[in-house]
């Protein structure tokens, strides 16, 4: 297993640059200049000017090399040198100096970090200020969906055509089917507009400081949390179910049941260990899917997260921010198939990788 | 003679006739049919289709006709409970440049319903080849998987929005402006939509393979295609009929939030996904235009899941006759 894990790693190594190379020439092919914008008055020797400003002067696969430069070896050193100086956990340890910043009197020798072409700041640094919010709503909805999941897949394989599964199917069938950009509005206007009991919108400036902006968080937390929660709860239930119900009916369900376990012992360890292995991949599958299925949910309810960073970057042309957000989607999931599959073998003797 | 002298033993006596023989058919539709869940989506999807297949020809009224001095008209439940503007000549009212409703809703349902089968059909090719090949020939697997990686790792709705841009005029000037949108938007969602039904399939097969079945079928000398074929395909048929019917909705859906984002089909071109993004902003006084597409999108996805449900029970050998 441990070979299997490091010829993984190293595998990915390959698999993540060409992950890259195939965004890149993707965006390369995109129509739009991002020139365009620029008033027709300002001569075409300026605008070459500003292009060249942008990194657009040189041959592709020069600019491709920049990029890979600049993100596997200049933002990492930035983000030693902030570990190292301003983190509450790693500032222990002596400061570190890697970075060298470009600008006014700066270094013949400096370090030209990934920019945005809407803001001319640091790619890296927006996707700082954005990840949080996402983290809290997507994530939070994720466990809360997952955590609702497991439980209603069980209890309806248990008591297959029951009424209790007859409703969770019903329910998580509802999840499955009612899109997000219907869910959200319909809440918007039962709780915001009717109600008045929730925001619309999510507000970011909120610091929760005090037992009152705890419930104002909360209160605006509720529908974006619900809306995709649901999604992942009628996802994750309906595989729950379809693997206990394959696992039911084997013969060592049988045979445990044959030498007198007690029945939720049965159920609850032998059946639904066997039955998580491939419950357990369709989780780490999901964790990049509930990224891209949460561009419609931050639009819906405003939530300035990684999501609407992304939409609004593609919207903009912003392909700098474009290639390094899907491009760290790309790392992310590489990472959870890694992780899917080294779990599948190690809960599964019968799948062998060696 | 020899009947007087043979004893007649009782446990060895047919009492009863044998049960007529059924066809696996037959037992299928039989635990098919106990689902009435799946009866009723199942039945409900072949309303929708024959609706928006033959809607449009019985109610005869363009849906991109503009009339403007009907316009906002509301529905005619809406005048049951209150004196809004109702017309039984637009019995779900019309929008506020006065396009019917009910025109809209069944020329949307065939663009939706047309890209939803095209593009689950697509990528359940894709996807099974893909996963058996995988999960049989271990030379392949590594490369097959890191494929279906790499297609994992695109981020699709960001992947969909930067091809419909880019592929759009090509394929406009070549096949109309719905023709092309319909052929870019299928080619889109089925190539990236296949790799949950590849893993599924090889993850089935590579645990199947192992099984004495499979190495007897080698021990006598089957050939590996032939293994594939008579015995590999039909047990993993029943996850691939669930996932066909996760395609058909993931599709569905994927093409509505395409439209919802406003990149989908021309502007003119009704689509569920518009007809419910265009309605958003006056949804607090015409909640109606919200929910008819709504409502159709989710109960067409619920139809077709339940659907699913009951076919994977039906095909299910271990569950079926239980």
């Amino acid at each position: 297993m441990l070979t299997f894990t490091i010829r993984r790693l190293v595998l990915a190594v390959p698999t993540l640059l060409f992950i890259s190379l195939v965004i890149f020439l993707l965006l390369e092919l995109a129509p739009g200049d991002p020139m365009a914008q620029v008033p027709l008055t300002v001569p075409p020797e300026v605008k070459e000017k500003m292009r060249l400003a942008l990194g657009l002067g040189e041959p592709t696969h020069i600019r491709f090399f920049k990029w890979l430069v600049q993100f596997f070896w200049i933002e990492p050193q930035v983000f030693i040198d902030w570990m190292t100086t301003k983190s509450a956990i790693a500032s222990i340890l002596p400061d570190t100096d890697f970075y060298t910043p470009c600008g006014v009197g700066a270094a013949a020798e400096c370090d030209l970090r990934i920019l945005s072409w809407q803001t001319r700041s640091p790619v890296m640094d927006i996707v700082v200020q954005r990840l949080p919010q996402t983290l809290w709503v997507v994530g939070m909805a994720y466990i809360v969906g997952v955590l609702i999941a497991i439980p209603i897949g069980i209890y309806s394989a248990y008591r297959q055509y029951s009424v209790f599964d007859q409703a969770g199917t019903f329910v998580t069938m509802i999840g499955f089917s009612i899109p997000p950009f219907f869910t959200g509005p319909l809440l918007i206007v039962i709780f915001s507009v009717y109600l008045g009991w929730l925001p619309s919108i999510y507000d970011t400036t909120l610091k929760v400081v005090s037992w009152d902006t705890f419930v104002i968080q909360f209160k605006q937390m509720v529908m974006p949390v619900m809306v995709l929660a649901l999604q992942t709860t009628a996802q994750i239930s309906r595989y729950m179910r379809a693997a206990m119900l394959d696992n039911l009916n084997q013969d060592y369900v049988r045979t445990a049941r044959a030498k007198g376990l007690s029945e939720a012992v049965v159920v609850m360890v032998h059946v639904l260990r066997n039955s998580m292995i491939p419950v357990v991949t369709v989780i780490a599958l999901g964790m990049p899917a509930i990224f891209g299925g949460a561009i419609i949910t931050e639009e819906v309810f405003k939530v300035n997260g990684i999501g609407s960073l992304l939409i609004g970057a593609l919207f903009a042309n912003d392909l700098p921010m474009v290639m390094t957000l899907t491009f760290m989607f790309a790392i992310l999931i590489v990472l959870f198939n890694l992780i899917a599959d080294i779990l599948y073998g190690v809960l599964d003797p019968r799948i062998r990788y060696d | 003679m020899t009947e007087a002298s043979t004893p007649r033993i009782g446990a060895l006596q047919d009492n009863e006739p044998p049960k007529p023989h059924r066809s696996r058919g037959a037992d299928i539709w039989a635990q098919f049919s106990k689902h009435k869940g799946a009866m009723l989506g199942g039945g409900f999807l072949i309303f929708i289709t024959l609706a928006v297949l033959i809607g449009p020809w019985l109610w005869g009224v363009d849906p991109q006709k503009l009339d403007i001095r009907n316009k906002d008209i509301r529905p005619l439940w809406s005048g049951l409970f209150s004196d809004a503007k109702t017309s039984w000549a637009r019995p779900f009212g019309t929008d506020n440049l006065g396009r019917d409703h009910m025109a809209q809703i069944l020329a949307g349902g065939r663009a939706s319903m047309a890209v939803g089968w095209a593009a689950m059909l697509l990528s359940l090719m894709i996807g099974t080849f893909i996963g058996v090949l995988a999960g049989f020939f271990r030379r392949l697997d590594g490369v097959l998987m890191r494929l279906t990686d790499l297609f994992l790792s695109l981020p699709i709705l960001p992947l969909l929005l930067v091809a419909v841009t880019l592929f759009r005029q090509p394929l406009r000037a070549n096949f109309g402006p719905e023709g092309g949108m319909f052929i870019l938007i299928v080619c889109i969602i089925g190539v990236t939509s296949w790799m949950p039904t590849a893993r599924i399939v090889r993850g089935d097969i590579l645990a199947l393979k192992e099984r004495e079945f499979i190495y007897a079928a080698r021990s006598i000398g089957t050939r590996p295609f032939a293994i594939i074929r008579r015995h590999l395909l039909p047990n993993v048929l029943s996850p691939i009929v669930v996932s066909a019917t996760l395609g058909l909705a993931t599709a569905i859906i994927t093409e509505s939030a395409l439209s919802f984002l406003g990149v989908g089909f021309p502007s003119d071109f009704p689509t569920w996904g518009k007809m419910l993004a265009d309605a958003v902003p006056r949804m607090s006084e015409y909640p109606e235009r919200v929910l008819l597409p709504g409502i159709a999108i989710s109960l067409t996805v619920l139809g077709v899941n339940y659907l699913g449900d009951g076919l994977r029970d039906a095909l299910d050998p271990h569950i079926r006759g239980r």
